[in-house]
């Protein structure tokens, strides 16, 4: 069982398993933008300086260099803050990486409002979107630092470009690092429930988890699922769910438009139409403060999830 | 200004080095080692070169000012506020939720004096080509002034703008990079050398000029040598510090982003004073 409490990061989770990947395999290389001790990638720096390749503050650079790695044989792993990665970068992911699926890992930490007090221009909020629009890409979004470590093995495994998102805050341990396998195709369900689920991703999963305890007190049975791969979505998977819970919500710290609130809702309104809401951002840039009042002044607490859920528990 | 004597500069100097160690301290983050960087540059432009109104902070007829190393935004709100562009105890609401000291600025939070946004590294020497060219449109008189950080210049984006400004021969646009030799995770040399920028910058056909940057007189000949030379844009090497002002922070990069303790404030502000 999950323990809330027990939190850490997931880029530390990150920074570790690029570690235990270089060790095995020399074809490992891992880029950076003048923001390694941010982005973990220094943890693999220190230890293999010689595959460590920091290019400097040239996001675009960045991205096409680790294009060129690939194209002649390396695995490489490419990281900076998602802002930076994702915006900066977009049309060299587009055009040079994902256009031929090239197989470039494409790991991007401080995503959402995480970066809290530096305000709107480093707020990432748009970027699963963004990245999802592009052919070919895969878009997954780890909840723990165990499922942080296996989702960058397999990155590391499959061939083709990859975009992981990543926070800057800490991560409760939801997972076993013995009994714990990543699939993309199969979701994991953190709590069961019968009349609502809440589908989430990566750190608003502890939000989901506390609006669902919320939501027992008040006799609502909510389940949990972590939508760890928003791109391909397991279609099946969700549909699943969706036959079983007569109601779905879905949470996230990101745009409503374009995000998994988006990618649920294209597979649920064609292969399984159920009464459903969306939670995240309402189409706005972040702006400056602590994270946690960030949280509370775009309504991504327990208690709004909470709320949201009874509407539409009630309206049925 | 008397050419020769600084003393009221300098000592405008330490007053924004404290503002700056404060409104960082009670945000509890914010980039003051970036800051004590350009205080002196940002202090020379806003106080002697630049024309501006600060009572009528939209005066079409004023010099503009972007700042490309947007993580300095607690410099120039202190430069601002000294200067009266708005109160200074405002200064203490910087990275609060409402404030309009966003982490880095956001015009469209209405702080007078802001002329544009920036935070993403390498935008605004666009931004502030297209206001130089837009001056040139309408016939008018007023100049441009970017601060590039030294790191920023690693942006293609950069060097686009450089490109474009010498096509345009606009004279009216003055950039002052912040040579620090420093960026947030190294030196310059180690993690991407921008080799001879001096002639870097020529090579794009820009009048270059170096000053020492946080000495008054060397910036003030600087800008007068900017001033005075037409067709072409101008380009101040500032050589500088990162962290300057205050001893255990210069050029210590554990202090790029980290939060000061209670006692490394305090031993911060005592430090400012012994050194005025
Ligand atoms: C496009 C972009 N990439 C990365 C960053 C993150 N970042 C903020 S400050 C900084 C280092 C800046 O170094 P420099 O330009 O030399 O400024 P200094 O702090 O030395 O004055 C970096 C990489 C950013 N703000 N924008
Ligand atoms: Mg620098």
């Amino acid at each position: 069982m999950y323990d809330l409490n027990v939190c850490s990061h997931n880029r530390e989770a990150y920074g570790r398993a690029l570690v235990e990947l270089g060790s095995t395999n020399p074809d490992v290389v891992v880029l950076d933008a003048d923001l390694s001790t941010s982005t973990k990638t220094s943890i693999f720096a220190e230890r293999f300086p010689e595959r460590f390749i920091d290019v400097g503050i040239a996001e675009q650079n960045l991205l096409d260099i680790a294009a060129g790695l690939a194209l002649s044989g390396k695995i490489p792993f490419v990281s900076t803050f998602s802002i930076f990665g994702c915006g900066r970068g977009w049309e060299q992911i587009r055009n040079t990486i994902a256009m031929d699926s090239i197989n470039v890992n494409i790991v991007c930490t401080h995503a959402g409002l995480s970066l809290g007090g530096d305000g709107a221009t480093h707020q990432a909020l748009e970027d699963i979107a963004i990245m999802r629009a592009i052919p070919n890409m895969q878009v997954i979004v780890p909840a723990d630092p165990v499922e942080t470590r296996a989702v960058v093995q397999y990155a590391a495994a499959y061939q083709g470009p990859v975009y992981i998102r990543l926070s800057r805050r800490r991560s409760p341990h939801l997972f076993d690092a013995a009994g714990y396998r990543f699939d993309p195709k199969s979701y994991p369900v953190l709590r069961e429930g019968d009349d609502v689920t809440i589908l989430s991703t990566g750190n608003m999963i502890r939000k989901a988890l506390k609006a669902a305890e919320c939501l027992a007190e008040d006799g609502i049975s909510a389940g949990v699922v972590n939508v760890h791969t928003i791109k391909p979505l397991a279609r099946d998977a969700i549909c699943s769910i969706a036959k079983k819970t007569p109601a779905i919500v879905t949470l996230e710290e990101h745009n409503v438009i374009g995000g998994l609130g988006s990618a649920v809702a294209e597979c649920l309104v064609q292969d399984c139409p159920v009464p459903m809401r969306i939670i995240g951002v309402e189409d706005r840039f972040g702006c400056s403060g602590r994270v946690d009042e960030l949280f509370e002044k775009f309504n991504l607490t327990p208690a709004h999830v909470a709320g949201v859920v009874k509407n539409l528990v009630r309206e049925r | 200004m008397e050419s020769g004597n600084y003393d009221n500069l300098n000592e405008i100097a330490t007053r924004l080095r404290r503002h700056i160690l404060e409104m960082t301290a009670r945000a509890g983050s914010g980039h003051y080692m970036s800051s004590f960087s350009c205080v002196e540059i940002l202090a020379a432009l806003y106080f002697q070169e630049m024309q501006v109104r600060p009572d009528d902070p939209a005066w079409p007829g004023r010099d503009r000012f972007v700042l490309g190393k947007g993580h300095a935004a607690p410099a120039l709100y202190a430069v601002l506020a000294e200067r009266g562009y708005f109160p200074v105890p405002e200064l203490m609401t910087l990275r609060q939720v409402g404030s309009r000291l966003q982490g880095h600025p956001v015009k469209s939070y209405g702080l007078p004096g802001l002329d544009a946004s920036s935070g993403s590294l390498g935008q605004g020497i666009s931004t502030a080509v297209g206001i130089a060219l837009a001056a040139q449109l309408d016939g008018a008189d007023w100049r441009v002034f970017v601060l590039l950080g030294d790191g920023e210049c690693q942006e293609g984006q950069v060097w686009e703008a450089a490109m474009a400004a010498a096509h345009f021969k606009c004279d009216n646009l003055v950039v002052i990079v912040d040579y620090n030799a420093l960026q947030s995770t190294g030196t310059l040399d180690e993690i991407m050398s921008l080799g001879d920028l001096r002639a870097k910058w020529e090579a794009f056909g820009w009048s270059v000029t170096e000053a020492r940057g946080h000495d008054f007189g060397s910036l003030q000949d600087a800008l007068a040598g900017a001033r005075a030379r037409k067709g072409m844009p101008h380009l101040i090497l500032a050589h500088t510090m990162k962290g300057h002002g205050v001893p255990f922070i210069e050029g210590n990069l554990e202090y790029h982003s980290k939060p000061l303790s209670a006692d490394e404030l305090a031993g911060a502000l005592h430090a400012l004073e012994v050194r005025h």
